[in-house]
């Protein structure tokens, strides 16, 4: 099948006093059709820049290079007014923190009814309609639409952003670590939501995270981000059977065991963006670390079917 | 609006909180007059009469008691609404209030004039320099926000007067009205305010006279404030342009003129209305320059001339009004705040 989404080799650079941050350098990725694919990487390491500049929404100044194919048309390409259509339309992304995502001076009705009649042509009373459905299917009595944000939860209002997120019924939904803000029983409800969704609406689901968790129990293929470089790509069994990176190794055996009760960190933090690490971004903290490894970029190797590592000595870990 | 009954409660609630404040202002107002050096008396008569005649005077006004007895006298007769007479070489004798509600519509009528002006070239240029941020234009108005707002007020009051009444003779260079009463009668006092009693009278050349006059002392008091409005509306413009629920505005794909207005904007006028607001109240006091400037006959003339004089029951009739348009202001303030912002009613 035709991947849905496919970026190429993606490089986004932010404007800054300092010089240019490299958020993201020459990403590849790809989604297909009712596919969820999990993005994973520390604080720093591009995920939410991915999210952004998939919808086009970064800010003014900002450099990006490279394509971005959305069922064939390239994103980066399109007029301001068809970008505009198309976000919310056929991609839509939810946020971290619900709390300060909705304008605090309007009703969610408001929310709902301008983003139904900035995309399509219907009646105020239809759009209403459809507003009521969406907030109902996701839990939240209807009475209540007529509410402002601050008379909502934190979980409540992620909902609130979800239902918006699909009342125009897009075909690719990026989720940036949609739960981080919640507690874990609200998140383990939302989780659940995203997945009847996706399934329901056979759409695609980017999911940014860092919780691998999150990451093992609902995405198909995972795609482990480190300071703005793909490291890692492949399904989600056998990244978590056989990780090929270093870190993703150090990632997977940072989750605490419940037999052992050990937890293991990775030593250092993560690299300045500004000028970042040469060759290999992780060398200052890999474990295994050569000269090679300082000299030269490793590349994106396919180890084994559809299992991608950016490691000089990936084969090693096979 | 569906929370009318709430913003109804509101509004009742604020009113009821200000009286307290207006009771605060009326006690340091009565202690800071009797702090201060000299009496009325005294001023009046100084020199002319003897000390012994002067102790007899302040003993029949009361002067000469203290203070924890003059209050509460004060107070009473403040809230049964006897300010008194004057005790001042102008107008000795006259009732306070009545005075004062003589010069009221004078000052009333100059400060909506720079309300309206420093409201519009501030939220204007605010709007221009916030939406092209370190853009051209946004730099050049930055720099007439400086340099405006710390120019004196009577000194721009001067050069208007120069370039546009004695240079270019577009407008009078003082006074409310034509200085001719047989010629050009002032309109009928109705409310004191010229340019609506010229219209309630239904005579255009009358309010053309009265907003002619009105024009270089508005433009005086209203440009000096606009440089700090622009620099509030352009930071508030910043801040909601880069704020969270813009971008996610954004991420739904909501029309651009939606998100500058809907979002962007209304959110940024909510902390401008309230600084609006405490300014209007500050140029009731700060308009007292200005009418010397332009020989404007208010409540900032009226002021002075009582303090010259140690009019007590005039000055505390002056500052209790001022005192009382103050209050006011802050209630509709709040209860305009109230209406854009639903999370302040609650």
């Amino acid at each position: 099948m035709d991947p849905m989404l496919q970026v190429q080799d993606l490089s986004v650079h932010y404007k800054t006093r300092r010089g240019f941050v490299r958020a993201l350098e020459e990403l590849r990725l790809d989604a297909i059709q009712g596919e969820t694919v999990g993005v994973v990487g520390e604080t720093g390491s591009g995920k939410s820049t991915l999210g952004k500049a998939i919808l086009g929404i970064l800010p003014a100044g900002t450099q990006v290079d490279g394509k971005i194919l959305f069922r064939g048309r390239d994103l980066t390409q399109l007029s301001n007014q068809m970008y505009r259509r198309l976000r919310g339309e056929e991609i839509a992304l939810i946020f971290q923190d619900p709390m300060t995502r909705l304008n605090p001076l309007m009703t969610i009705m408001d929310h709902f009814v301008e983003e139904i009649r900035d995309h399509e042509s219907v009646s105020a009373d239809e759009a209403r309609r459809r507003a009521r459905e969406a907030l109902v299917s996701m839990g939240i009595h209807e009475s209540r639409i007529k509410n402002y944000p601050h008379e909502f939860s934190g979980g409540m209002r992620q909902r609130i952003m979800i239902a918006l997120a699909i009342v125009l019924k897009p075909s690719l939904l990026i989720a940036d670590e949609p739960t981080t803000s919640l507690d874990v029983i609200v998140e383990s409800q939302i989780l659940g939501i995203l997945q009847d969704l996706k399934r329901a609406y056979s759409m695609s689901l980017l999911l940014i995270t860092h919780n691998l968790g999150i990451v093992a129990e609902v995405c198909d293929r995972v795609a482990v981000l480190y300071a703005g470089k793909l490291v890692e790509l492949g399904p989600v069994r056998d990244i978590f059977r056989k990780p090929l990176h270093p870190y993703t190794q150090g990632l997977l055996s940072s989750i605490i065991h419940l037999e052992t009760k050990e937890l293991h960190s990775i030593e250092g933090s993560p690299p300045n963006m500004i000028a970042p690490p040469s060759g290999c971004r992780f060398h200052p903290r890999c474990p295994y670390a050569q000269s090679i490894c300082v000299e030269r970029l490793p590349p994106l190797v396919e180890f084994e079917p559809g299992h991608f590592a950016a490691c000089h000595f990936g084969d090693k870990f096979l | 609006m569906p929370k009318q009954g709430s913003l109804l409660a509101y509004t009742v609630s604020r009113l009821i909180l200000a009286l307290p404040t207006l009771l605060v202002l009326l006690t340091v107002l009565f202690l800071v007059l009797r702090i201060l050096p000299g009496d009325p008396i005294s001023a009046l008569e100084a020199g002319r009469r003897s000390t012994r005649d002067i102790a007899a005077d302040k003993a029949r006004l009361g002067l000469n008691l203290p203070w924890w007895v003059q209050y509460p006298v004060y107070l009473s007769q403040v809230f049964s609404g006897n300010f008194g007479t004057s005790l001042g070489q102008i107008y000795l004798g006259q009732p306070v209030l009545q005075v004062i509600l003589q010069k009221l519509p004078a000052t009333i009528e100059l400060a909506t004039g720079a309300m309206l002006v420093a409201t519009l070239v501030g939220v204007g240029t605010g709007i221009i320099a916030g939406s092209r941020r370190d853009r051209p234009p946004d730099i050049v108005v930055r720099l007439y926000g400086s340099i405006i707002w710390v120019i004196p007020v009577f000194w721009l009051g001067l050069m208007l007067q120069l370039v546009f009444a004695v240079g270019l003779h577009w407008f009078p260079p003082n006074l409310r009205y034509e200085p001719d009463p047989v010629f050009f009668p002032p309109p009928s006092h109705l409310t004191g305010l010229y340019t609506l009693d010229s219209l309630l009278e239904g005579r255009i050349d009358k309010l053309a006279i009265s907003l002619a006059h009105l024009a270089l002392p508005s433009l005086t008091l209203g440009l000096v404030l606009s440089g700090f409005f622009t620099r509030t509306v352009r930071a508030n413009l910043l801040r909601t342009i880069n704020s969270d629920y813009v971008e996610a505005a954004r991420a739904r794909g909501i029309r651009e003129r939606y998100i500058v207005y809907r979002y962007a904007f209304r959110n940024a006028l909510i902390p401008v209305v309230t600084i609006l607001g405490l300014q209007f109240a500050i140029l009731f006091a700060g308009a007292v320059l200005t009418e010397r400037t332009f020989s404007w006959d208010g409540m900032g003339t009226l002021l002075l001339t009582s303090i010259d004089s140690r009019d007590y029951p005039m000055i505390q009739g002056t500052v209790i009004v001022y005192a009382i348009i103050i209050v006011a202001i802050s209630v509709v303030i709040d209860v305009i705040n109230g209406f854009i912002d639903p999370r302040v009613r609650y």
